[in-house]
């Protein structure tokens, strides 16, 4: 009997499941925080001046570690600074018809935020738009407390 | 400082599925046609560093079960990235400068995506708290840095399709390429986007492969191999994670890591840039201001076939491979992993 | 809704990846044999050793492996584990205890469940036999093997065994 690799290999369906839950700590708990309780967003001031949201732990420049004193409160609406039209959804997306993927610099912020928004077509979407964002009804805490963004009018 | 060369490099023929063999399978013929290039055999080798990914694996420590195709007995001098097997070039090349014992070493990277889907997998290396939960596939996220690169006025989609069409001819002289041929980049803009405005010869295709790299030390590299590939310098550089806090039309890293190899300015005859998305051969090139004259991916680049987890290994044997058969004298090699170009390294490559 | 009180300090975010998972030519030998109910090694070319499940090259040489050979579906223990934490998706009850069993003519162990008999017995040395389920629910998985449960017969000298294999190992 010889072993040989002229048959197709088995295969079988595998899934790879984790539950993951992880802390937060003080910063991204209390910008999650607030877009559950109210809706507001937060971004974080640097010693620069520079506010970054979604906000950092630790200042880029001069890596101190910054806190909840340094938030200050940015949005709720902004712009987009660079979007991507997905005509078929992928499984976990925050919607699951077509969309925009757009990073959103929120008004106030100097880094821009990443999510969907739902634009109805990819003729809507242009970089420079303002956008405004749709919070879902039950919220539990994490991005996806935001359901989307929609065009402002 | 001791000199380190490449002095072989072997990979898989790029396929869209391997069918037959898993990883050990599939990585033992490729490791002894670089061993038989040079006439050493598994026991000439000091020491041996792979990259591979356990997520595309489908699970944990996922490399070891590679290690069966090396006959590792008596036990073997190993190390292991999770990531990109270039970065085990580069681990392998730091411990020959600084460790005598280490004349000669073996690196390796292999990967099987199409068990899974890549575009989908990739974004584990995103943000867990703000971007995970979202989802967005790496060739959304490419999209992104693509329509910056429109929108500053940088580039056309004719431009990015035109990288395809270069690479795409590159690779007809290619033997193992998976994607090839003569293309026409107006028709291809004709076809449909994926994620806008990237298209699908925009995107790198879904390749399991496996490739290898025999790296020799001083005079043991001029004893094994007619024209060792000198690898003059190396470095590597990575920026901020986050799309949404960089400027996507650059790679700031890619820029510091040919400074620091001193590539900027000089003459390259050819150049492999790991550019999954055709944006990014063009931030690449920009980046490197490599001159007119230098041959960009002669094996045909990402569209010979996208081996993830070896394919900036790849391009380092590529450029290699042509210094060693004496069809180029210098070149630059370049890899990346992170979301569009966070970490990039890049190597001067010099025959003798 | 009282969550809502309290500030946010976790997140929860799953994962779920999924494959197609392919197990190469040497675990498909085996698999394909085993839901023949026949168990399949390859003897390495240079030490002579017999590997279960088979591989296309040597673990230790790194030669072609290409000859086949059938092992029976009785051996003896080298060592185990008795399990007594519950764990996630759990179906035996605990304690219960895996072995690595060398089969009769094998140089490698595989990993298996003792049952019929009691965790205060198990040592290695003793000697067991494949309790195998119903041919007609035979698939390509080891599982066809529900466990393996003493003989009964004297043990062997296991030390000696594992000794002796590892002399085959090349020098």
């Amino acid at each position: 009997m010889k072993l040989n690799d002229k048959n197709e290999s088995l295969r079988g369906e595998h899934v790879l499941q984790f539950p993951y839950r992880r802390a937060t700590g003080p910063i991204l708990g209390r910008f999650f925080t607030e877009i559950r309780d109210n809706g507001r967003f937060l971004g974080i001031k640097t010693a620069a001046g520079k506010v970054l949201c979604p906000p950092v732990e630790v200042d880029p420049d001069t890596l101190e570690d910054l806190s909840v004193n340094n938030f200050v409160e940015v949005g709720p609406a902004g712009c987009v600074t660079s979007w991507t039209w997905l005509s078929e959804p992928r499984p976990g997306n925050p919607l699951q018809w077509p969309f925009a993927w757009a990073l959103i610099k929120l008004d106030g912020a100097d880094s821009a935020l990443l999510h969907a928004v739902d634009a109805g077509s990819e003729s809507a979407m242009r970089t420079g738009m303002r956008v405004a964002p749709r919070f879902r009804d039950e919220r539990n805490g994490g991005i996806r407390d935001i359901a989307c963004f929609v065009p402002e009018d | 400082m001791r000199e380190v060369a490449i002095i072989a490099f072997g990979q898989t023929p790029n396929r869209r599925r391997e069918v037959h063999h898993n990883d050990a399978e599939m990585v033992a013929p490729v490791v002894a046609d670089v061993l038989k290039e040079v006439g050493l055999s598994r026991r000439d080798v000091d020491f041996t560093c792979s990259g591979s990914s356990d997520f595309l694996a489908g699970y944990s420590f996922s490399w070891t079960m590679a290690i069966d195709a090396l006959g590792a007995w008596p036990p073997i001098q190993e190390s292991h990235v999770e990531g990109e097997a270039a970065w085990a070039l580069y681990e392998t090349w730091v411990k020959m400068l600084g460790h005598e014992e280490i004349d000669v070493a073996l690196v390796y990277g292999f990967g099987r995506q199409s068990m899974t889907s890549p575009r989908d997998v990739m974004v584990l290396m995103n943000d867990p708290y703000l971007e995970t939960p979202l989802w967005p596939d790496a060739i959304s996220q490419a999209a992104l840095q693509a329509r910056a690169l429109l929108d500053a006025g940088l580039c056309t989609e004719h431009d990015f399709a035109e990288i395809a069409v270069r690479n795409l001819r590159h690779a007809e002289s290619n033997p193992l390429a998976q994607l090839s041929g003569r293309f026409n980049p107006d028709e291809l803009l004709k076809t449909p986007t994926i994620a806008s405005p990237l298209r699908k010869h925009d995107c790198p295709p879904i390749t399991d492969g496996a490739c290898a790299i025999l790296l020799a030390a001083g005079d043991r590299a001029r004893k094994l191999c007619k024209r060792p590939a000198w690898i003059r310098s190396l470095a590597h550089r990575i920026d901020v994670q986050a799309l949404g806090r960089r400027d996507l039309t650059r790679s700031r890293s890619a820029r510091l890591a040919a400074e620091a190899v001193g590539a900027i300015g000089r003459h390259f005859d050819i150049a492999e840039l790991h550019a999954p998305f055709t944006p990014q051969d063009w931030i690449l090139q920009r980046e490197f201001e490599l001159s007119k004259d230098t041959v960009l991916n002669p094996s045909g680049g990402i569209h010979q076939g996208n081996p993830m987890m070896g394919t900036g290994l790849v391009r380092f044997g590529e450029v290699a491979a042509r210094i060693i058969r004496s069809e180029a004298d210098r070149g630059l090699a370049h890899a990346t992993q992170g979301p569009c170009l966070q970490q990039n390294m890049v190597g001067v490559l010099e025959g003798e | 809704m009282a969550d809502s009180q309290k500030p946010v300090t976790t997140i929860k975010s799953p994962v779920a990846i999924h494959y197609n998972y392919s197990i190469g030519a040497g675990q498909s030998t085996f698999m394909r044999a085993i839901h023949e109910g026949r168990i399949l090694g390859s003897r390495c070319p240079d030490t002579g050793k017999v590997y279960v499940p088979p591989r296309l090259t040597s673990v230790e040489t790194a030669s072609p492996m290409t000859e086949l050979v059938e092992l029976p579906d009785r051996g003896v223990v080298y060592t185990y584990c008795i399990v007594n934490i519950k764990f996630y998706d759990q179906v035996l009850e605990i304690p219960y205890a895996y072995a690595y069993i060398v089969l009769d003519g094998a140089d490698s162990a595989i990993m298996h469940l003792i049952q019929e008999c009691p965790i205060k017995e198990i040592r290695p040395g003793m000697r067991v036999q494949a309790v195998w389920k119903d041919r007609a629910q035979w698939t390509e998985s080891l599982e066809n093997i529900r466990y393996f449960k003493p003989t009964g017969e004297p043990d062997l000298p296991i030390e000696k065994i594992m000794s002796e294999i590892r002399k085959k190992s090349y020098a």
